[in-house]
């Protein structure tokens, strides 16, 4: 007898433990339907599930909504005008001075969130006119026709609102990364860049993404987000289109690629911003509810702050391969310091999390009022993404390649007067000054020189010379050198070695010969 | 408290502070200074208790005296408390508490180094 039942009782065991550690999505959204669903954000599951374990929170939690906000560049909107009468086809477009993408079809156009404007600049851009739009504001728009026998109108302007587009709809490329690099800045000058004011010998540390809050750092694995998954973007219910540009989940930098009606949007959650020096940026708030199918989904979901590790990169160096300093967590980050090289740095963040808290409230409530269901993927995330560097088919020199080896450098101790018959019987009007063992100090030029003679005040090079030189290293791509020479208004620099060794010369001449070669 | 001086140039060379701390004996602090060979602007802290003294040396001296009350001011439906004028601020006049950027604006002195790094453009110095 006993034999006989034990196969059944142990089936049941097994059924009843599926059940208490597996729901399904429909049985979810069931009970968002009615009312009845438990919903938390991903900031309340980590200490519920470290109180009831992963089983207990699968019985517990239905939903977990995530939410982030912050500065989201690769960003943009496809807008259907309308026909005109007579008809144009629309080559360029402003609207409120700003370019849209006219190379769609007659009267598509896209519009990208980073695009300055042509009168305002930086300060107002294609992220500005979205809000004005979603404000409910009115916008100028400007179109130049192509001129065809069946589009004949060749230019006009209109005035318009959000509402008398046929379609707003938003296409973002590459949003809600997964996480994203902390920046730092070991150079001399303040940087101003897409990660905020990072201030000179590492003065701050800036960091981006929600942490905790992140949709994809609560989903790593892609169970439940995928293409098709419903979202939350910017106030409308928008969907995932699929993975997104740069798209690398192999280092755990997944990024989505989004849509959704503007003209549902909410200007709370999108805003429009500046980068000092940068340009227009947007500023979005999306937020993805994860059902708790499983135990594997509430382990996910129970990640910390300090689970989540990103690279502090210098930005003080100016390539793509930018050095990476050490590795921190949102943690250390959201500490508001983090120690490197024995120094303590001042950290903060430019996305706000302030914000994705509300959007992972907002959807929160949303679900819990059963106005936002769970949608199953049509189709999983790429788990495989490439992030490679740019194939760069025409080669740029290097500084070494165009510099000028024959350069004669000088001590401290020289005088003026050798100086200048050393300059006056050499190539440069710079003369780098080095230590004994021939590490750069300081530079004199012919300008310095005629100044001390001037005032009469000092014989020795020492006292003259400018101490802060900027330099490059031979192995440098020229543009680099060109962006120093323009930035600081000069027209030469020593080249150094690793050792900061001089090794040549360059020279606003070695650059603009290699341009009127080219041509 | 902060001040701020703005000096005519007429006697920007002449030794200002020097002679009102002698004259009042007040601790002051110099937060910031700006000169040029025509002009000057320059940021005080000084003791309240000693303010006002301060305030009248300097007029005698010919400099206009402004305190600095609210020296910066937030457009509230702009701020997304992103935090970009946190870590930037070199006496550290924004803060987070419970993720909301707060503003100390006692601590300000006008450098302006917020004001570009905004990225909402929600800040702005309050100039009289």
């Amino acid at each position: 007898m006993l034999e006989e039942e034990s196969p059944t009782s142990f089936y049941r065991i097994a059924y009843f433990h599926k059940l208490v550690q597996e729901k399904s999505l429909s049985e979810i959204n069931e009970r968002i339907r009615d009312g009845s669903a438990r919903v938390v954000t991903a900031e309340e599951m980590p200490d519920i599930v470290d109180e009831l374990g992963p089983a207990g929170a699968v019985r517990e939690v239905d939903v977990v909504t995530t939410g982030t906000f912050g500065a989201m560049c690769s960003s943009g909107v496809f807008l259907n005008l309308g026909h005109s009468d007579p008809p144009i086809k629309i080559s360029k477009a402003l609207l409120n001075r700003v370019e849209a993408y006219g190379g769609i079809a007659a009267v598509d156009l896209f519009l990208g969130a980073t695009q300055p404007s042509e009168d305002r600049g930086n300060e107002y851009g294609g992220a500005h006119v979205m809000e004005d739009l979603i404000s409910g504001k009115q916008i100028e728009v400007e179109a130049f026709g192509a001129g065809t026998d069946c589009y004949p109108q060749m230019e006009l302007e209109t005035s318009l609102r959000l509402e008398d587009f046929n379609q707003a709809m938003m296409v973002n490329p590459r949003n809600a990364y997964q996480r994203y690099n902390a920046a730092t800045n070991s150079s001399d000058r303040s940087m101003h860049t897409y990660m905020g004011t990072l201030l000179p010998r590492f003065g701050n540390i800036h960091y981006c993404g929600a942490g905790i809050l992140s949709p994809l750092s609560n989903d790593p694995n892609y169970d439940y987000i995928g293409v098709g998954t419903r979202i939350f973007l910017a106030g409308a219910q928008g969907y995932v289109m699929g993975s997104g540009t740069q798209h690398n989940p192999q280092n755990h930098f997944g990024t989505l690629m989004v849509t959704g009606d503007m003209k549902k949007m909410n200007n709370r959650f999108l805003r429009a911003a500046t980068f000092h020096k940068y340009g227009p940026s947007l500023y979005l708030g999306i937020g993805i509810p994860i059902p708790i199918l499983n135990e594997r989904l509430a382990r996910s979901t129970a990640v910390r702050d300090k689970d989540i590790t990103v690279p502090v990169m210098d930005y003080g160096i100016a390539r793509r391969d930018r050095p990476s300093l050490k590795m921190v967590s949102y943690e250390d980050l959201k500490s508001g310091m983090v120690e490197i090289n024995g120094k303590e740095i001042l950290t903060s963040s430019l996305s706000s999390f302030y914000m994705a808290r509300e959007v992972a409230r907002t959807l929160k409530e949303q679900v819990e009022k059963g106005e936002f269901l769970l949608s199953s993927a049509v189709e999983p995330l790429s788990r495989l993404g490439s992030s490679r560097p740019m194939k760069q088919t025409k080669e740029s020199p290097n500084v070494g390649d165009v510099m000028s080896r024959d350069m004669v450098s000088v001590c401290e101790d020289i005088d003026i007067k050798e100086a200048a018959s050393l300059i006056v019987s050499g190539l440069f009007d710079h003369l780098p000054v080095v230590s004994r063992d021939g590490r750069l100090t300081g530079i004199i030029t012919a300008w310095d020189i005629s100044k001390a003679v001037a005032s009469g005040k000092s014989s020795r090079i020492g006292d003259i010379m400018t101490r802060r030189v900027y330099c490059v290293k031979s192995d440098e791509p020229i543009e680099l050198a060109a962006r120093t020479f323009d930035t600081h208004s000069i027209s030469a620099m020593p080249v150094v070695d690793r050792d900061n060794k001089v090794i040549g010369m360059i020279t606003s001449n070695h650059l603009s010969r290699l341009l009127a070669r080219r041509r | 408290m902060k001040l701020m001086l703005h000096v005519a140039p007429g006697i920007v060379r002449q030794p200002l502070i020097a002679s009102v701390i002698l004259e009042t004996n007040a601790l002051v602090n110099i937060e910031r200074a700006s000169i040029d060979a025509v002009s000057g602007e320059i940021v005080l802290e000084v003791p309240v208790e000693k303010s006002q003294e301060v305030m009248d040396a300097f007029e005698r001296r010919g400099v206009k005296v402004v305190p600095l009350e609210n020296p910066v001011i937030r457009d509230e439906n702009e701020c997304v408390h992103c935090g970009g004028c946190v870590s930037i601020c070199p006496t550290g006049t924004f803060r987070f508490e419970d993720w909301r950027v707060v503003a100390d604006s006692g601590k300000c002195i006008q450098c302006g180094a917020c004001i570009v790094a905004c990225p909402q453009r929600a800040l702005n110095l309050v100039t009289k």
